[in-house]
């Protein structure tokens, strides 16, 4: 299978001399295509720092990255954007979603961005909301659903563009117990459909839907093993 | 996005919270009906100067005698050895056919004591014309009658005079038909001028208007005459005009440009001076109001701030998303046009309805261009003063912007 993302000895420095912070301290990763990822750390492991860095939303002190074929770091800003637009979808814990604009508009704002067309964009993110059980709430305002619906708007809009892959950072953070179950059989059924999935959590459960989970901790990867739970099982 | 879209999405923005984009493109408000409306009031002002010039006669040209003043013509031609202006060479330059020349009204004038049976007034100014004096400029009579050329071919003893010297010398009845006496020479008065808004140190109501022959008979002799005032046929030929009369005028007296023995001058070159000083107050009055435009601006920039600072998150969001830093730019350029247009047309009707009263004395007159001006300029104020903001926000780090609250 091809790779998705590969990472080569990747560190990530903040501040300079005796303040320097390291945050991560050389991660070599690879993700294949359609492969459902967990990465696992408890707070300080610098796992937020790699889902920063897996988004395209910061660029790395050493080591390369690349994404779908592209080498991050010699890309310029506009082109930066350009991938966080086609190459991901994220999902938030906070669902990001933006106040005072219909779950709609808010699916529809990639391919904005994108600049796709009106009319197709208007079929595109109502699928992206069909797809996500959403259709009937299309003209809510985020203010108007639930925790669950949200984070439901908020898969549709990372999933209208087609991404390449889908990040998630504690996508069930904010969510009670029903939600979790419901917003994670959402990504059961999407790695079900060959999409490739990197989620970021410190939770067990959550991991443990993935096909595979690696745990880092201080900054360095230290587990990586495959789930010994089939796809799509429900943890009890 | 088309700009549909965009100018949709702006809207958005800046509705988001009405109170506070209200106080702010009341700003740009206020400051945009100041514009049009101070606009307005100096064009006003500079319409009254023009009408009340063109009431003055703006056509009129006059050919005064160098070195003669209102005291006659004998003085200068003594010792002189200029041909001077008489009423042959006035007779002459009217039936010389001019092609931007409608009249040529020869003036002979003194100052003399005026009497009746009753009273008598001092240093009344005397002129001895023919009746064009009456078609000339806005010297009108107002009650009798002017007297004809026949009464200047005859020289008759008539007079026309003005309202101030009827009311001194007649206090308690009408002028009319009554007798003055003017140095010892009795005229009838046939009619007396309406009333003259007096331009100098002299009152312009206090003359009598008698037949040249008359005049020139009786006290200034048959010199020169002391004044041509000439009608150009409009306002635009007078400076055609003009050359024509110079021209012939040194023909007639023989004389080259050099030395000239006459001044020639006209209302225009003062219509001018006044337009000019009208049309500086009127950009005075706009300098005026740009400020209070500039002020409604940074309150732009200082609004756009706080909007760009309280959604920091969003900007964050969006980035993640894939907008450019372009993306973001426009999206705050175009709220903060949308703030400011909106504060542009509320600026244009509250101007329009101001416009309709009259402000100190003077009825604003809204000139054309200025409203699309005002309304580009609040549009380039808002984009202008939005650019800092605007740019503060796209250069937003994404995980940065994410961050925050």
């Amino acid at each position: 299978m091809s790779l998705v993302l590969q990472l080569d000895g990747i560190q990530q420095v903040y501040g300079t001399g005796e303040a320097a912070v390291h945050a991560l301290r050389g991660i070599d990763l690879a993700v294949e295509a359609g492969d459902y990822v967990a990465i696992m750390g408890p707070s300080g492991s610098g796992k937020s720092t790699l889902m920063n860095l897996l988004g395209c939303l910061d660029i790395a002190s050493h080591g390369t990255y690349s994404l779908a074929g592209h080498d991050v770091a010699t890309l310029t800003e506009n082109e930066l954007a350009t991938v966080r637009n086609k190459e991901i979808g994220f999902i938030f814990q906070s669902f990001n979603l933006i106040a005072r604009m219909s779950a709609l508009a808010n699916v529809e704002l990639p391919l904005i961005y994108g600049r796709v067309s009106r009319g197709e964009r208007r079929t595109r993110a109502l699928a992206a909301l069909e797809s996500v059980g959403l259709a009937a709430r299309s003209g809510h305002e985020p203010q108007e659903l639930s925790g669950g619906q949200q984070q439901r708007v908020a898969i549709a809009r990372a999933l209208v563009t087609g991404p390449t892959l889908i990040l998630a950072d504690e996508p069930t953070g904010n969510l009670d117990n029903e939600s979790t179950d419901d917003i994670l059989g959402l990504f059961d059924t999407l790695a079900a459909e060959g999409k490739t999935i990197v989620i970021i959590t410190h939770e067990d459960h959550v991991a443990a839907r993935a096909h595979r989970v690696i745990t880092i901790s201080d900054g360095l990867v230290v587990g990586d093993r495959l789930s010994a739970r089939p796809a799509g099982a429900v943890l009890a | 996005m088309s700009v549909f879209e965009i100018l949709v999405s702006a809207l958005r923005g800046v509705t988001a919270n009405k109170l506070r984009s209200i106080l702010t493109l009341l700003g740009v408000m206020i400051g945009v009906a100041s514009v049009i409306l101070l606009l307005a009031v100096g064009n006003g002002s500079a319409q009254d100067v023009k009408s009340a010039i063109s009431s003055l006669g703006a056509n009129t040209i006059t050919v005064r005698a160098s070195g003669m003043g209102g005291g006659g013509g004998e003085e200068s031609t003594a010792g002189n050895t200029k041909k001077v202006i008489t009423t042959g060479v006035s007779d002459k330059l009217a039936a010389a056919g001019l092609g931007h020349v409608a009249s040529v009204v020869p003036q002979v004038s003194t100052s003399l004591t005026v009497s009746s049976t009753s009273a008598s007034s001092d240093s009344v100014s005397i002129v001895g014309t023919t009746p064009g004096y009456f078609d000339v400029g806005t010297t009108g009579v107002g009650t009798g009658e002017a007297f004809t050329a026949s009464d200047v071919t005859s020289s008759s003893k008539v007079a026309v005079i003005g309202q101030t010297l009827a009311t001194t010398l007649f206090p308690t009845g009408s002028a009319l038909g009554q007798s003055i006496t003017v140095d010892g020479t009795p005229l009838t008065v046939i009619g007396v001028l309406e009333s003259q808004s007096s331009t100098g140190v002299t009152d312009a109501n206090s003359v009598v208007i008698a037949p040249i022959t008359r005049i020139q008979r009786s006290f200034t002799g048959f010199g020169a005459v002391s004044t041509l005032s000439i009608e150009a046929t409009d306002a635009d030929s007078v400076e055609a005009a003009e050359g024509e009369i110079e021209i012939v005028l040194n023909q007639l007296l023989g004389q080259t440009d050099d030395d000239e023995s006459y001044s020639i001058s006209n209302q225009r070159s003062l219509l001018e001076t006044q337009e000019e000083s009208a049309d500086s107050f009127t950009v005075l009055l706009g300098v005026v109001a740009a400020f209070s435009l500039l002020v409604g601006g940074i309150g732009v920039t200082n609004v756009m701030l706080v909007s760009v600072t309280e959604r920091t998150k969003e900007i964050g969001i969006r980035k993640a998303l894939g907008a450019t830093r372009g993306a973001i730019l426009g999206q705050f350029l175009a709220e903060a046009a949308m703030l400011t247009l909106l504060g542009g047309v509320l600026g244009v009707v509250a101007a329009l309805m101001g416009a309709n009263y009259e402000i100190y004395g003077t009825q604003p007159v809204v000139l054309d261009y200025s409203i699309p001006l005002a309304l580009g300029v609040s549009v380039a104020i808002g984009v202008f003063f939005g650019v800092y903001p605007a740019a503060r926000a796209a250069a937003m780090r994404p995980i940065q912007a994410l961050r925050a609250a």
